[in-house]
């Protein structure tokens, strides 16, 4: 079936004339690549406001010491639905909504290598956000666990802890079926002359990604599975009653979780290695380097897990091991940074929008991997363990890592999507916004971790006020100041100065060659490779 | 690696057996890892085990301690310090064993007109039981308010540990209620009880 389809495509250039279905329908049954891409994003995007205004909750109550607004329950239910939602309806989302519009373009592809088949992932998102959002409203609320969902709590809540353990089934298969996808794309639909080591390097972040989804999700579904079971059906995996070890949950959970983290953070890796050189006017400096670098991460990060349960009792060897093992990983993100920065290092720099949230990747990212070498150490960790420090890590490394980054990408590829120029000045007053009020919000919570200050608790000690007025009107304003994206985005969309096909001059890529906006079908013959596109 | 890796894109026939043979490799490892997960709560067993790093049942074992259970007589008692209020355990005596849960409760009623704001002080019989008398819930944990002329019945839930020495046969509990004067409540409620 897909050779005559192919064969087809021989025959016939101007796709672009044929009926496609039109309205929703086309949305619904499409196949393409670019349409299930937006798609993508567009969904990210909505999860984002959602999983936004549920931190504004936190950040509401949080404004003074007692209790507010909302009461202990709901504000341990806000801040597990916010991470599940931002986690699995954001940020990866999002990322996969890029690399759908994007790696067919890169690698000279006409589309994703089971088009029918990415379909489906893309839908089964919205019923899995469903189930994740309507647990607030059945008897018992959402799951208050923290998106870790650690037993004994999960064992004992409502059945909105079934619905979220069904969401992550559902989210876990849209995932193993777009990685497949990725993979075989990847593998097998570049054109010819592109060998691995001269592959965009964002196709090389999603390649170890895939692979690392195709290897954890199974995992988390195992452990959800199990829990469920403890639930329900009478088993002891991890229920204490029964002879089971909650503990073990925790290694499970964290053998999923950590990989994670760099499912999350790669593809940021990705985009920021385009941005950075087209923005320096240079070659991305150390290639080869980049690419190992990506493959050590992404092998190292299964290896590291029980740096989250240096508390749970784990011996002294443990300890140790996964202390040392986790330091190691600073090693290959060293070089990454080290490469970006030397790329710009004596280029011809210019500081439009991409690549103003490319830098501020990269130095907030930076700051978020320096706190989590601080909180690799055991003993400092056994002080730090569940305090705001420890959420300021993460969100420099979630938010200003992962988010600044996809930002970086959507400015950078805006052109290319909508054949529009988007507004340079909406652009970068939506990047100092972000930049400023991120780290209103954020820094102030290092110090409140340091003095102690524990995370999932709606109220705090009087001594503690101060910074956390801080740190909420930071996020108010952050917070906000997302709203200007959406009217970029719905500007470029509508209109404005015609993007040429190559916006920006110092960009290299397949994707650059085609016209802007990019049309419907691409690359329906391999298009030739040359050196002058390559990024090696 | 990968066989799947070597050859690029170059002819479209060979595609979709090329393509399946990828998405064969990429399904062995989804399976691979399902079975992985699956085996988990053995291997974890087996592997603390073998190699003595992680004692899974200690938790268990200090619960099942070799010491045997024995009977022993316990007896209840209240007093009130300022007098206003009746003070009196629902039992008075019973016979459990070590390690087993005890529920007694505790009636008090307030005789005055006024609100009495006040606390449970425990002390034993004799004084070193209290250190085996292991409590899970008591009204003594806290000040408690009393509306003009309420009564209230309040629970005690404790075990008597097992390693309780032997010539104890007969442990006493008895609680004296003391008033907190008003405006001088501020002190924290479970000190009086931390003390053992």
């Amino acid at each position: 079936m897909q050779a005559t389809s192919h064969a087809g495509y021989a025959g016939n250039h101007d796709h672009d004339s044929h009926g496609h279905p039109t309205g929703w329908k086309r949305w619904v049954t499409t196949t393409n690549h670019k349409d299930i891409g937006t798609m993508y994003l567009w969904f990210s995007f909505a999860m984002f406001l959602v999983g936004g205004a549920m931190s504004l909750i936190l950040r509401a109550e949080l404004f003074a010491p007692g209790l507010q607004y909302v009461s202990p329950e709901f504000y341990n239910q806000m801040l597990t639905l916010h991470a599940l939602i931002m986690v699995f309806g954001a940020i990866m989302p999002a990322f996969v909504g890029f690399a759908n519009w994007m790696i067919p373009m890169m690698i000279g592809a006409s589309d994703m290598a089971f088009a029918r088949m990415n379909n489906w992932s893309f839908w089964l998102l919205p019923p899995a956000a469903i189930l994740l959002s309507a647990s607030i409203f059945v008897p018992g609320g959402a799951p208050g666990t923290g998106w870790t969902l650690y037993p004994p709590l999960s064992i004992q809540m409502g059945m909105g802890m079934d619905m979220a353990i069904f969401a992550v089934h559902i989210l876990g298969m849209s995932s193993i079926m777009g990685s497949i996808n990725i993979v075989t794309t990847i593998l097998n639909l570049r054109t010819p002359g592109m060998t691995l080591m001269k592959m965009p390097l964002f196709c090389w972040t999603w390649l170890v990604t895939a692979f690392l989804l195709i290897a954890s999700m199974p995992i988390l579904a195992g452990a959800v599975t199990m829990l469920l079971t403890d639930r329900h059906f009478g088993t002891s995996f991890f229920s204490a009653a029964g002879g089971g070890d909650p503990v073990l949950f925790q290694h499970i959970f964290w053998f999923f979780g950590h990989p994670e983290v760099y499912i999350i953070a790669l593809p940021a890796f990705g985009v920021v290695s385009h941005v950075i050189p087209a923005f320096s006017r240079k070659p991305l400096f150390g290639y080869a380097s980049m690419v190992y670098a990506i493959a050590a991460i992404g092998l190292i990060s299964f290896f590291v897990w029980a740096h989250h349960m240096y508390v749970t009792g784990i011996p002294l060897t443990g300890q140790l091991y996964f202390m040392y093992a986790t330091m190691l990983i600073a090693v290959p993100t060293g070089v990454k940074v080290f490469n970006w920065v030397t790329t710009m290092w004596r280029g011809s720099l210019s500081f439009e929008t991409p690549m103003l949230f490319a830098l501020g990747f990269l130095v907030l990212f930076t700051i978020g991997g320096l706190t989590g070498l601080v909180l690799a150490m055991t003993a400092v960790d056994i002080q730090l363990q569940d305090t705001y420090y420890v959420v300021a890590h993460f969100h420099y490394v979630m938010v200003a890592g992962a988010l600044f980054s996809a930002y970086a990408g959507l400015y950078f590829w805006l052109p290319k999507w909508t054949g529009h120029m988007y507004n340079e000045g909406l652009g970068k007053l939506h990047f100092w916004l972000s930049m400023i009020f991120f780290n209103i919000a954020f820094f102030p919570q290092h110090f409140l971790g340091l003095a102690g200050m524990p995370r999932r608790i709606p109220d705090y000690a009087q001594q503690f006020a101060d910074f956390n007025v801080i740190s909420s009107i930071g996020a108010f304003g952050f917070g906000f100041s997302q709203l200007l994206v959406l009217v970029v985005v719905i500007q470029a969309v509508k209109g404005g100065a015609k993007a040429p096909s190559r916006p920006w001059d110092g960009a290299h890529g397949l994707e650059w060659t085609v016209p802007s906006p990019a049309p419907y079908h691409t690359f329906e013959d391999p298009p030739v490779f040359n050196q002058a596109e390559a990024h090696g | 690696m990968n066989p799947a890796l070597d050859p690029p894109a170059t002819t479209v026939r060979p595609q979709a057996r090329s393509n399946q043979r990828v998405v064969a490799v990429m399904l062995t490892v989804v399976v691979g890892s399902l079975l992985f997960v699956s085996v988990q709560p053995r291997v974890y067993r087996a592997f603390c085990e073998w190699t003595g790093l992680y004692d899974i049942d200690r938790a268990e074992r200090v619960a099942a301690s070799s010491i045997p259970a024995r009977p022993v007589t316990l007896e209840f008692d209240a007093n009130t310090h300022e007098g206003g209020l009746i003070f009196r355990p629902q039992t008075t005596s019973l016979v459990a064993r070590t390690g087993e849960i005890v529920h007694v409760v505790y009636r008090i009623e307030n005789t005055r007109d006024r609100t009495v704001i006040g606390q449970a002080i425990p002390s034993y019989g004799p004084q070193y039981a209290g250190g085996y008398v292991k409590k899970l819930d008591c009204f003594c944990f806290k000040q408690q308010t009393f509306a003009p002329h309420e009564i209230r019945e309040m629970p005690v839930v404790f075990l008597l540990d097992k390693s309780l020495p032997e010539d104890a046969n007969t442990v006493t509990l008895s609680y004296t209620f003391f008033e907190v004067p008003a405006g001088s409540s501020n002190a924290p409620a479970t000190l009086a009880e931390s003390g053992k």
